[in-house]
């Protein structure tokens, strides 16, 4: 183990410790238990602390296998963003831009998968910064169930986040978070893109909803 | 770090009533059975190990004398205010307002009881938070629900940081006779309120029939009222020898506060029902969160305070 991962891990740890004195964030279990078999969490986005949250109430033993998918284009520009992302959480960083791109975003996620990964993704793609709980989601998660389609795909939806940390805002206002993990669905069988993408859309959806009734 | 020594045989009497619970309680479990679960008695365990983790924390906070108390009730004021917040009416524009609430306004308020400035701190909240938040509010310029926002933001300080700071307060009177033993105060008043609401729990659940407020609290009930809170006001009587009061007028005390305890528990039943929730939260395994906890001790601490501050205390 080198200096440098060492730091990693002790960044990461007091990470966890810092959002969870903010948040007092609680996992509720609806529908999959934490156990370690290869999943991908696919949430909505609100805030950069979103896969924090996600990490921090999934078991340390899982959480080390969890790597979440990020944009190079933001995570890459600077220093302290590159140590977080790449060191701290081992994101598998996608370049957004066709253009620019070097890799398959697609592949990279299905090589980590098969490396013994699980994956966090966020399927809209950005941060949801409107009134619209949930954007549409972006193609990704399709293209990833059709690739591997044997890996359960696990919604999860993260509450109140977006209050205690809105976009653009520095200091986080101490409120309670709360991440539902919903039951796990997979591509089927002649699914088309966009039958599947509606249907992981409202499974999302779905999961808010219940966790307002409750 | 020094303790009365009344304030040790208090905590030998409360050890001995967790014991006698915890004793009651697994007998209870053991008559339903290893396979069996009753959630009333899976509950009961789950308050009188919360119980002994809360006992432990305010024993050693009040070893530490008056740094501990403000330390551990700044603290709790933290994580009653984050339930109070999440469940409050704000927009994006109230982010600088609630950071300053929390950053601000609440570790003022505990400095000022730190230093016993009285005149400061019992005007702090009601008077400078009420008008400057609505100002830092206001300047980004959302105006959508803004009496709403604003009201709610100022009731949770006013609930979980002013309420609450009257109890370390406490240590800032001063007793003629009772020098160096303030830290009494805080013991005989937690442990009447508190005394209280368990008492009122085990009446209720032995012979509650007449529902007081079926709307706002189920578990409220007619019995479980009376008996609990006389019989805590005779166990305040009881503990006279620890404060400054005469024997009847720790009866009479006491039952001031556990009155105003359950009246306590009563408006923030009221809040959760309005708010759709069962529980302020889930910290405290049993008893659901920090507030489930301390709201009969906020709605008392203020009122004991004054109280003794106006007849006993020369400050």
């Amino acid at each position: 183990m080198t200096a440098n991962s060492v730091f990693a891990n002790v960044s990461a740890s007091a990470i966890v410790l810092f959002a969870r004195l903010v948040t007092a964030v609680r996992a509720i279990w609806d529908g999959v238990e934490p156990v370690p078999s290869k999943r991908v969490y696919f949430a909505n986005h609100t805030s950069n602390g979103d896969f924090v949250l996600i990490w921090a109430v999934l078991p340390p033993s899982i959480r080390r296998r969890t790597r979440p998918v990020a944009a190079s284009d933001y995570w890459l520009t600077s220093k302290l963003k590159t140590f977080i992302g790449r060191d701290v959480f081992n994101a598998v960083l996608i370049d957004r831009n066709p253009e620019s791109r070097e890799d398959d975003p697609i592949a990279q996620m299905a090589d980590a998968l098969d490396g013994g990964s699980s994956l966090i993704l966020f399927p809209e793609g950005t941060r949801n910064i409107g009134d619209d709980p949930l954007l549409p989601f972006k193609t990704g998660l399709y293209h990833l169930a059709s690739q591997r389609p044997d890996v359960d795909l696990v919604p999860v939806w993260i509450e109140n986040l977006n209050r205690v940390m809105p976009k653009g805002e520095i200091l986080p206002i101490p409120l309670i978070c709360t991440v539902r993990f919903g039951e796990a669905l997979r591509l089927e069988a002649g699914e088309v893109k966009d039958a599947f993408l509606k249907r992981s859309h409202a499974a999302l959806i779905a999961l808010k909803d219940s966790g307002d009734a409750a | 770090m020094s303790a009365p020594f009344e304030f040790i045989i208090l905590l030998g009497g409360v050890l001995c009533v967790l014991i006698l619970a915890s004793f009651v309680a697994s007998t209870l479990k053991k008559r339903v059975g290893p396979n069996d679960t009753d959630p009333v008695i899976e509950n009961l365990v789950a308050r009188i190990n919360a119980w002994w983790a809360m006992v432990a924390l305010l024993a050693i906070a009040m070893l530490f004398g008056r740094a501990g108390a403000v330390i551990l009730f700044w603290l709790l004021s933290f994580a009653a205010m984050r339930e109070f917040l999440t469940l409050t009416a704000k927009s994006r524009a109230d982010h600088y307002a609630l950071a300053t609430a929390f950053f601000v306004v609440l570790p003022v308020q505990y400095y000022l009881v730190w230093i016993g400035w009285y005149g400061l701190y019992s005007i702090f909240i009601p008077v400078y938070a009420f008008l400057f938040l609505p100002i830092i509010s206001a300047l980004r310029g959302e105006t959508e629900n803004f009496l709403t926002r604003v009201s709610e933001t100022q009731w949770g300080l006013m609930i979980c940081v002013f309420a609450a700071s009257h109890v370390p307060a406490l240590l800032t009177l001063n007793i003629p006779g009772y020098e160096g033993k303030s830290i009494l105060l805080i013991a005989f008043l937690v442990v009447v309120v508190q005394g209280s609401d368990v008492l009122q729990y085990v009446f209720g659940k032995l012979f509650g029939r007449h529902k007081i407020a079926p709307v706002l609290s189920p578990s409220k009930t007619w019995e479980g009222f009376l008996g609990g809170v006389l019989s805590a006001s005779v166990l305040g009587a009881l503990l006279w020898w620890m404060t400054p009061f005469a024997f009847w007028q720790a009866f009479l005390v006491s039952l001031l506060v556990a009155v105003m305890g359950f009246f306590g528990g009563l408006v923030m039943s009221a809040i959760k029902r309005d708010k759709g929730v069962k529980d302020w939260g889930h910290l405290i395994a049993g008893h659901g969160g920090f507030i489930d906890r301390l709201d009969s001790v906020v709605f008392s601490a203020p009122i004991f305070f004054h109280v003794v501050r106006y007849f006993w205390s020369t400050t």
